[in-house]
């Protein structure tokens, strides 16, 4: 049963654009999908592994500047950073879990971000490799129609949704759960906590810069402050797992559907636009005191409730 | 090393430890909070910058000096942060999530609302209070007439310093010698045995967190006479404040203090020989390094001192 509704919602997407929806509209769904893909990669770390991370914009960095270099300095199809990102991600990730890693918890989570920023740091520094500030620019772009773009990043997303599933379901999930459960447990009970952790950031960080490539190819313009943001990217995807749901399959797309149509309607309205900050840390603040598990963790609960009101 | 390469040095060294001075009051405040709640805060920045604001707007109108601001901003700062934990931060210590790192989630968000707030509020203008004696300072050739070398120390920086320097010895005495200092270090050291012993650990943890605020406030009033003011400012503070805590090691006050001036001087070095770009870079090389060679920070190496005697 379970299987058929992600196969149905699936081939639902893949009808969906014959209908002709207007470019804007396209677009939007375009980046829904993209932040899934990003929110399920760092609900892999964050919500299964329990090692929160606020520097998944290093990794997403790190895939869009393969896929923009590969095109500036040598030349070729910004679309080969796609499949390259995915060594180059998790090489890099290599590097930072090995120095990150060693933290638990909350210092985990703020040397991450502490890698961020490095990264972005170093992307604006190195003028010759990265163009510095002034970013890479891709000057013809392979499709004018959008539809092209929609269905490989769709193509990710349904792998990614795959891959993840197949993880978590497997030993490693298990192995993974343990992990953010009690790591001390988990290392008595004979799981190489390091070689575990290690798995899923490199799974996580790998989807990240797919993403990240993707959003070279599309976008046609990357710099360091727009791909190594840490509140644009890093925190971002912490709001659509946490808004969506942790540790569920389903929560990264329902935060992604929510935060990608909450940003744009924000940004929509004339007075409103300059506080869209506020409102998403509002909304983080009001997620997290109300329903710490999001929405799709959270629904058993707001079910429960509606339901002993319907009885009293 | 020629005449003229040492005075580089020093003047980068004076440069230095006058910052690391201002860097330990910010990374204390982080520490406190960090010894007694197990959590850190990602709004410590912001909270530094909203100080900034009130020694702003209080010179702008009423042309108070930002070292008088100090001590308004002390109690203000303690206010919020009392608010934040009492109304933000317990609830969330209540209810049981899956991720236990609610709390830190939970402090971006603040972050994010205030410096949102100042950028609404104040527009995302650079802004500096333009004291007189802001170029003011002392030359060593006043004091010697024929030194071989010409170092200068800048009068705001140094007062800074020495106001930083006093914030931290008064911290230090409150926490060594009143009861209420003593109450907060046994929360630090076993919230459980506390509470055993009659500590309202509660409380404990809502004081330490206006203390901790209080602390970067000060920081921020010493701050903004030298440096100039932006909205989003906080988060590179935030920043400097975990490395020195971490360089410090965690939840230790003596290591903070010894952390910020690390940090310091290795900041300046950077921005005289590298670039003042890079010098972000060399303050997280500082990180890394620590993390890999170092994990306890300066803590660790006092304690083997104190125990291998």
């Amino acid at each position: 049963m379970k299987k058929l509704i992600s196969t149905f919602i699936l081939a639902l997407l893949i009808v969906v654009p014959l209908l002709g929806f207007s470019s804007y509209l396209m677009h939007i769904l375009i980046f829904v999908i993209m932040w899934a893909v990003i929110g399920m990669a760092w609900n892999l770390l964050g919500g299964y592994c329990g090692q929160v991370s606020f520097g998944h914009a290093a990794f997403f960095g790190i895939g869009a500047y393969t896929a923009g270099i590969l095109y500036q300095k040598l030349g070729m199809s910004a679309w080969w950073g796609l499949p390259l990102s995915i060594i180059v991600v998790t090489f890099a990730s290599l590097i930072i879990g090995f120095i990150c890693l060693r933290l638990r918890g909350p210092y985990f989570a703020l040397a991450t971000l502490a890698v961020g920023v490095i990264l972005r740091v170093t992307a604006e520094n190195l003028v010759g490799f990265t163009q510095g500030d002034l970013g890479i620019m891709i000057r013809e772009r392979t499709w004018v129609e959008k539809i092209w773009y929609y269905y490989i990043i769709l193509l990710i997303a349904a792998v990614t949704f795959y891959t993840i599933r197949k993880v978590i379901e497997s030993k490693l999930g298990y192995y993974f759960v343990a992990i953010r459960e009690d790591q001390d447990a988990a290392e008595s009970l004979g799981i190489n906590t390091t070689l575990y952790k290690t798995v899923a950031l490199c799974l996580s960080a790998a989807f990240t810069g797919i993403a990240g490539a993707f959003y070279m190819n599309y976008m046609g313009y990357i710099d360091p402050n727009v791909v190594f943001a840490l509140h644009d990217i890093s925190i971002v995807a912490i709001m659509v797992v946490m808004v969506g749901g942790v540790a569920t399959f389903w929560g990264p797309v329902i935060g992604a559907i929510i935060m990608v149509l909450l940003a744009e309607v924000i940004r929509s309205i004339p007075h409103l636009g300059a506080a869209h900050m506020t409102l998403f840390g509002v909304l983080l603040i009001v997620i997290i005191i109300f329903l710490p598990n999001g929405i799709a963790g959270g629904l058993p609960r707001i079910g429960k409730r509606l339901r002993m009101k319907r009885v009293t | 090393m020629t005449p003229a390469q040492v005075e580089v040095l020093l003047q980068t060294l004076i440069a230095g430890i006058l910052l690391g001075g201002l860097y330990a009051l910010i990374g204390l405040g982080m520490t406190l909070i960090m010894g007694v709640m197990k959590i850190i805060n990602l709004a410590h920045g912001e909270l530094m910058m909203v100080a900034m604001y009130i020694a702003y707007w209080l010179f702008v109108f009423f042309h108070l000096d930002p070292y008088i601001s100090v001590f308004i901003a002390i109690p203000v700062l303690f206010l919020l942060g009392v608010a934040i934990q009492k109304f933000l931060i317990n609830p969330v210590l209540r209810v049981d999530s899956i991720l236990p790192q609610n709390q830190v989630i939970l402090t971006v968000g603040i972050g994010m609302v205030l410096s949102n707030l100042a950028t609404l509020f104040f527009k995302s203008d650079y802004r500096s209070t333009p004291v007189d004696y802001a170029t003011k300072a002392w030359y060593l050739s006043d004091l010697w007439k024929n030194s071989p070398i010409e170092l200068s120390l800048s009068f705001a920086w140094s007062v800074s310093f020495v106001i930083a320097v006093a914030i931290t010895v008064l911290l230090w005495f409150f926490l060594a010698k009143t009861d209420l200092g003593k109450a907060i270090r046994a929360t630090a050291q076993d919230a459980d045995a506390a509470v055993l012993m009659g500590v309202n650990v509660g409380m404990m943890r809502v004081i330490t967190f206006g203390l901790g605020s209080s602390l970067v406030g000060a920081a921020g009033c010493l701050f903004i006479p030298i440096y100039y003011l932006y909205p989003t400012l906080g988060g590179q503070f935030t920043l400097i404040a975990f490395v020195t805590t971490i360089l410090g090691g965690l939840g230790s006050t003596v290591g903070a203090i010894i952390g910020g001036v690390i940090l310091g001087i290795f900041e300046s070095i950077t921005a005289t020989y590298i670039g003042m770009g890079w010098a972000p870079v060399g303050r997280f090389i500082v990180f890394v390094a620590v993390l890999i060679f170092l994990p306890g920070g300066v803590a660790s190496i006092l304690k083997r001192r104190r125990f291998g005697r």
